[in-house]
């Protein structure tokens, strides 16, 4: 193992240091660790909350600010936030007015919040969850635990982010923010594993020349093991995966094309070409993309295709200005 | 028995057992069952205080357990031994009735928590045939009906191999699950083999 890290254990602490010295717009502390907005708590703002294992940087760290997520909570690296942080995220960001938690759709991470919200309880403050899960390499929930939420979690933080510093109601910020899960679709390819720091080695084997597609966020496996393909083969059996669950025809989509933290912009940027010809192609409208690390899996080669079908509310949310260091523009 | 002692050897044996947990579990899930159960094990020993009765110290172990592990065995383990403990209530003592009460309610807290049921390969198939056995072998003794759980614990965690899984992490891989040995269920042999060392030294 190859790592940029001073010592394993200190690696998540030692990212938050880094977080707090680089983005004076954010409050790290260190010993609950949790990430604040400097300014929050704000009277009578919902406060938005997500939380998740480290390791998928800038999710959800990187989304705290103007706009978009008032605290979140890292876990170790793919482990979920302990109930204690998260309430200590809450109660920093609690104004009165409700906070909302976004929650991925992984069995750890819906434990630990479930927990938190109950904390949260007795102490008065109101919390509603929204639990995401995007992810259609995940089929039949009666087998599973359920689809995994993924790039979604994107989508859902920013469009929800808007509405609350808009100062919506903590009831119509959990809506919306149920509105972006239910509408929108994710679909994730490896071509390497990735390689948590305290394991030592890569998480799974995969062949020089093979692919996992229907991967996780958290470098498991996914559905199916072949030979690697071309780029726009990749990202049209990604886009199939999705239209065939959500069909696309006839709807404005918001595209993402996201790096899974060991694949070149460029190769992305080629990835999106085929991705916005596929789309148009099967009748969409693309009126709103991204393309880049925003959901990462450590070191993980490959990408994941996020669609959300806009209606022009969410467009109009999604267009908020937004200041967060992984994501900004209009402020 | 003393309880205590109980969390004090688990905690050992995951500390001894942690890179084997984690390798478990990054064959089928995400890789950190060892090192997570470590961390919250290692906290929980340290919040232990010997002068309480068993049903707090259980208590106690619980919610630290919830509180420092994350990921899905700490509110699970954790959900477990809050659930012992209350069944133990004021109680003293530990004896075998007592402990059989304790050991059904910890099942059931997970079972409710994971709302996992026996067959979806998890930590539920080692956890029910141990306490099935324990209750089996109540009447002859502490020492011989914590055997006879960790015997059940062992045959439950190996017949986990052959199970496709349908809860956690595991249940994304599908028919890709089967041939493994669940995490959880491994865990969960530690438990019940640091019960039967401990009941044994009494």
């Amino acid at each position: 193992m190859k790592k940029l890290i001073d010592a394993v254990d200190d690696v998540v602490l030692d990212a938050l240091r880094g977080m707090a010295a680089a983005h004076p717009s954010l409050r790290v502390d260190l010993d609950q660790r949790i990430i604040v907005r400097a300014d929050a708590p704000r009277t009578g703002k919902v406060g938005l909350i997500s939380g998740g294992g480290s390791g998928h940087e800038p999710l959800h760290g990187g989304f705290v600010g103007y706009g978009m997520l008032d605290a979140a909570c890292p876990g170790e690296v793919f482990t979920s936030p302990v109930p204690d942080q998260i309430l200590a995220a809450t109660t920093a960001v609690s104004g009165g007015a409700g906070v909302v938690h976004i929650v991925k759709n992984y069995t750890g991470d819906v434990l630990n919040f479930q927990m938190a919200a109950e904390l949260a309880d007795d102490e008065d403050i109101e919390v509603i969850p929204v639990v995401i899960d995007d992810d259609v390499a995940v089929q039949d929930s009666t087998f599973t635990a359920g689809r995994r939420g993924t790039g979604a979690t994107v989508f859902v933080e920013k469009i929800a982010g808007a509405l609350a510093e808009a100062d919506g109601a903590v009831a119509d910020v959990a809506a919306v923010a149920t509105e972006v899960n239910e509408r929108s679709r994710s679909f994730g390819v490896a071509l390497t594993a990735c390689t948590v720091p305290a394991a030592g080695r890569p998480t799974f084997e995969l062949g020089e020349d093979e692919i996992e597609l229907g991967i996780g966020i958290h470098g498991e496996p996914g559905r199916e093991r072949t030979k690697l393909r071309t780029a726009t083969e990749i990202v049209d059996f990604s886009l199939s995966a999705i239209n065939d669950d959500m069909p696309l025809s006839g709807s404005d989509v918001l595209v993402m094309v996201n790096g899974m933290g060991g694949t070149p912009l460029m190769e992305l940027y080629g990835a999106y070409a085929a991705a916005d010809k596929w789309l148009t192609g099967h009748g969409a409208t693309v009126s709103r993309r991204l393309v880049g690390n925003y959901v990462t899996s450590l070191d993980m080669a490959g990408c994941m295709i996020s669609v959300c079908r806009l209606t022009p509310r969410l467009a109009e949310l999604w267009d908020a200005p937004v200041e967060t260091p992984g994501l900004r523009w209009g402020r | 028995m003393d309880v205590r002692q109980w969390i004090v050897r688990f905690s050992e044996l995951v500390t001894a057992d942690a890179s084997r947990l984690t390798r478990l579990d990054s064959d089928i899930g995400d890789g950190d069952h060892g090192t997570n159960l470590d961390r919250g094990l290692r906290a929980a020993v340290a919040a232990l205080d010997s002068d309480l009765p068993p049903g707090k110290v259980l208590m106690t172990a619980g919610r630290t357990l919830v509180s420092k592990t994350g990921g899905a065995s700490g509110p699970l383990y954790g959900t477990a031994l809050r659930r012992a403990g209350k069944a133990f209530g004021d109680a003293t003592e530990v004896d075998a009735a007592g402990l059989g009460a304790a050991l059904r309610a910890a099942l059931e807290g997970i079972k409710e928590l994971g709302k996992a049921e026996e067959g979806d390969k998890t930590m539920v198939d080692a956890l029910t045939p141990a306490v099935a056995a324990y209750e089996g072998a109540a009447g002859e003794g502490l020492a011989a009906a914590t055997r006879a759980a960790l015997d059940g614990a062992e045959k439950g965690a190996e017949a986990t191999v052959a199970l496709q899984a349908r809860k956690g992490r595991a249940s994304y891989l599908g028919p890709r699950s089967v041939g493994h040995l669940d995490p959880g269920a491994a865990s969960t042999v530690l438990l019940f083999r640091a019960l039967a060392d401990v009941a044994g030294r009494s």
